[in-house]
């Protein structure tokens, strides 16, 4: 499919956030392999088209969620990488306070309304989202984003379907990377043509090219004035391929060398570049310029991340609750404030707890990260 | 005040604060045309419109994650769940969603959402209807959890949990929504979380039940007086989570002696984590161990009389005060298993541990 380009500084900014959001993956794996970053790291090199291309077609006021994978979304909407690296890191600069780690990114000020662990999870919150946009008068389109293992979780038949009959203006779009973890598409969905999922939900879908930003583009902006216009749900397939595992802890038994070469020789980013090049919007120092500015943004928030301290342990209680009339405190146990020997877990009835002092957290990351490695 | 029932203070509370507030809505499998399984939504329809009151397919997990997402982004949904048995359809909304939401986003976002929904054994609805689960709730950082027993708390929690800014777990009980009392007529009657009521006081034995057992345990108390010459103080925390451990831990440093009463199943229980922290607190306070009467420790049966001795009653909490002050001698098996229902004296025993599910 040939679309036509957009005006050359969106072209080159398209460019320019998909080669950042691949810069930071491959930056954020390095620093995992040296245990600045724990727990799991799920990246999404080889799906940058599919994240710009949806992402761009966004007013700033519509909304997106997303899933575990969702560094790239963070950044799409414009999440300083510093502030996504200091949350991989699990500091206290990190866009989720360093309480939410890889899978839950989150930046309200942006309309990023998170990324979410369950698989499907964020499905229902995609539609109450999109229930109070409608409910408001407001125009706002709701993208929620899930990946192909998503879609045979009762979250999506039940979402769609109560999505369509309140004719809930939202944007469904299955990114199907081809594997749910390391399940082929066709070993976990009866249905394997992902558009047509929705069809008995009353959700109308339609297929992207998740490898070409263009088209990724031109299908969900259409999806997307439809669903604003029309009020009522579209799915969108977003056909891709992530060039790396399921995670970091993923050997890739499930599929051949061969399989992946071939995806990658679909690459998005050099194939933009490249068609960039080709209508003269871009020349190859440009292409190099844009490159090294996404190392260096990458380097810079490195760098931040490693300077940003980790969260205080007097922290630990911190937004359990929003504090107000009812909850005074954190307490699950309104009592007087425990004599002495009370345990780490019992925290003054009216202050943030005084969980324990010193370094213990560090030292349980230490310990643990000293088990993972032996 | 004014005399009404159950059902009505909590219709009551719904309709007050949709009038007052445009950002509540409510959401629920048959709330609206139905006028919900037990009538607690009737009229609200009519009088607020399908945009503010709206009948869901059965979809427990999506009505509750709907009712997140609305939340998090300003409006103040309240779901209703026909029973508690269902919310563990819901449970990961609830759970993984509802209630890390505000921590995992480092404070960003706030989910003020109540979902509603009735617990309760009584009417021989069976093991998928009818049991008493407010210690899965209470278990989990994040939710507040409201057990009402009476019409004026159950206004008045209700109208609480809807201002309050977090997720709300709201626990009614089958058997009460007919039940009448007492409510204060005042539209801003509130009744703040983490605020144990004394039903009635003692210098005797403190008797704290749990969600409907606090009715049961008054009237055990009244018994108590009457028959036995024990003056029992009764103690309905009202919320589990915050709970009011102060107030319960005055009380027990007055009697020295406590028997804690509740519907649900013993292990892991609320009188099991009571247990514990007054063990933890207020160790130096007792003169007998705490005793738990609780549920049996099965599914909900069917059948009539296996139902009526699954949970508890009135004789087994006389039993279970006269028990730790030394009036009877402390017997039968361990909390809730078998050995309880055979050993009390099984099916159909007239008092005392006769009709036990769960005591001691």
């Amino acid at each position: 499919m040939s679309h036509p380009l957009p005006d050359p500084d969106t072209a080159r900014e398209w460019l320019a956030t998909m080669t950042l959001i691949r810069r930071f993956e491959e930056r954020a794996g390095e620093m995992y392999a040296r245990a600045k970053v724990g727990g799991f790291l799920h990246l999404s090199i080889g799906e940058e088209a599919t994240i710009v291309g949806s992402a761009r077609a966004l007013r700033t006021s519509d909304y997106l969620i997303s899933t575990y994978r969702s560094h790239g979304h963070a950044l799409v909407r414009g999440t300083p990488p510093r502030n996504v690296m200091a949350e991989l890191f699990g500091r206290v600069d990190g866009c989720s306070g360093g309480r939410g780690g890889s899978m839950h990114m989150f930046d309200l000020e942006r309309r990023f309304m998170g990324g979410y662990g369950i698989v499907g999870g964020n499905l229902p919150i995609a539609a109450g989202i999109a229930l109070a946009s409608d409910y408001r008068g407001e125009d706002d389109v709701t993208l929620c984003v899930f990946g192909d293992g998503a879609s045979n979780q009762g979250t999506f038949g039940e979402t769609l379907n109560l999505a369509a009959l309140w004719r809930l203006p939202v944007v469904f779009m299955v990114t199907n990377n081809q594997f749910g973890m390391g399940t082929a598409l066709g070993r976990h969905s009866a249905v394997t043509d992902l558009q047509r999922k929705g069809e008995s939900l009353g959700v109308p879908g339609v297929r992207c090219d998740g490898m070409d930003v263009l088209d990724t583009h031109a299908v969900v902006s259409e999806a997307l004035r439809r669903v604003r216009e029309e009020r009522r749900p579209l799915l969108v397939e977003a056909v891709t391929y992530r060039f790396r595992g399921h995670s970091m802890a993923d050997p890739e038994e499930y599929r051949t060398k061969e399989e992946v070469a071939q995806w990658r020789e679909r690459d998005p980013i050099p194939a933009f570049g490249d068609l960039l090049e080709r209508e003269g919007i871009v020349d190859a120092p440009e292409r190099e310029q844009i490159d090294e500015r996404s190392r260096a943004q990458v380097d810079e928030a490195v760098a931040f991340a490693e300077a940003s301290p980790f969260p205080p342990p007097d922290s630990l209680y911190d937004d359990v609750y929003v504090l107000g009339e009812q909850v005074h405190g954190w307490y699950s146990v309104r009592t007087s404030p425990p004599q002495d020997g009370a345990t780490a877990a019992q925290p003054p009835a009216d202050g943030p707890g005084t969980a324990s002092t010193g370094e213990i957290p560090q030292q349980i990351t230490s310990a643990l990260q000293a088990g993972e490695d032996a | 005040m004014t005399v009404m029932r159950y059902r009505e203070a909590l219709n009551a509370a719904l309709r007050e604060e949709l009038a007052r507030d445009e950002r509540v809505i409510l959401m629920g499998e048959d709330i609206g045309v139905f006028g919900g399984a037990f009538k607690v939504t009737a009229g609200l329809l009519e009088e607020f419109g399908e945009r503010r009151v709206r009948d869901t397919p059965i979809s427990e997990n999506t009505i509750v994650g709907m009712g997140v997402g609305a939340a998090m982004v300003g409006l103040r949904p309240v779901v209703e769940l026909m029973t508690i048995n269902f919310a563990l359809l819901a449970f990961d909304q609830i759970v993984n969603h509802a209630a890390h939401i505000h921590y995992m986003f480092g404070g960003q976002a706030r989910v003020p959402l109540v979902v509603r929904m009735p617990q309760g054994a009584g009417h021989q609805l069976g093991p998928t209807h009818s049991h008493c689960l407010e210690a899965f709730f209470m278990h989990v950082p994040g939710l507040l959890v409201a057990t009402p027993s009476t019409p004026a708390d159950a206004k008045g929690l209700l109208k609480a949990a809807i201002r309050d800014e977090n997720p709300v777990i709201f626990i009614e009980h089958e058997s009460l929504y007919g039940q009448r009392g007492e409510v204060p007529a005042a539209e801003d009657h509130i009744q703040g979380f983490g605020e144990a009521a004394v039903r009635r006081e003692g210098a005797d034995v403190t008797i704290v039940g749990i969600s409907r057992m606090a009715l049961t345990a008054e009237r055990a108390a009244q018994t108590l007086a009457d028959e036995h010459g024990v003056r029992a103080e009764v103690i309905d925390p009202r919320t589990l989570r915050p709970l009011d451990l102060d107030t319960i831990l005055r009380s027990v440093a007055n009697t020295n002696r406590c028997v804690v009463v509740e519907e649900g199943w013993p292990h892991g229980g609320v009188g099991a984590n009571l247990g514990a922290l007054i063990a933890e607190q207020a160790f130096d306070d007792l003169d007998a161990p705490v005793r738990r009467v609780t549920g049996a420790d099965v599914p909900m049966p069917y059948s009539k009389p296996l139902e009526d001795i699954a949970y508890p009653h009135e004789p087994q909490i006389v039993h279970a005060a006269l028990e730790v002050l030394g009036q009877v001698p402390a017997g039968g098996a361990a909390v809730g298993n078998r050995g309880a229902a055979r050993g009390a004296g099984g099916i159909g025993g007239a008092s005392g541990a006769g009709r036990t599910g769960g005591q001691r």
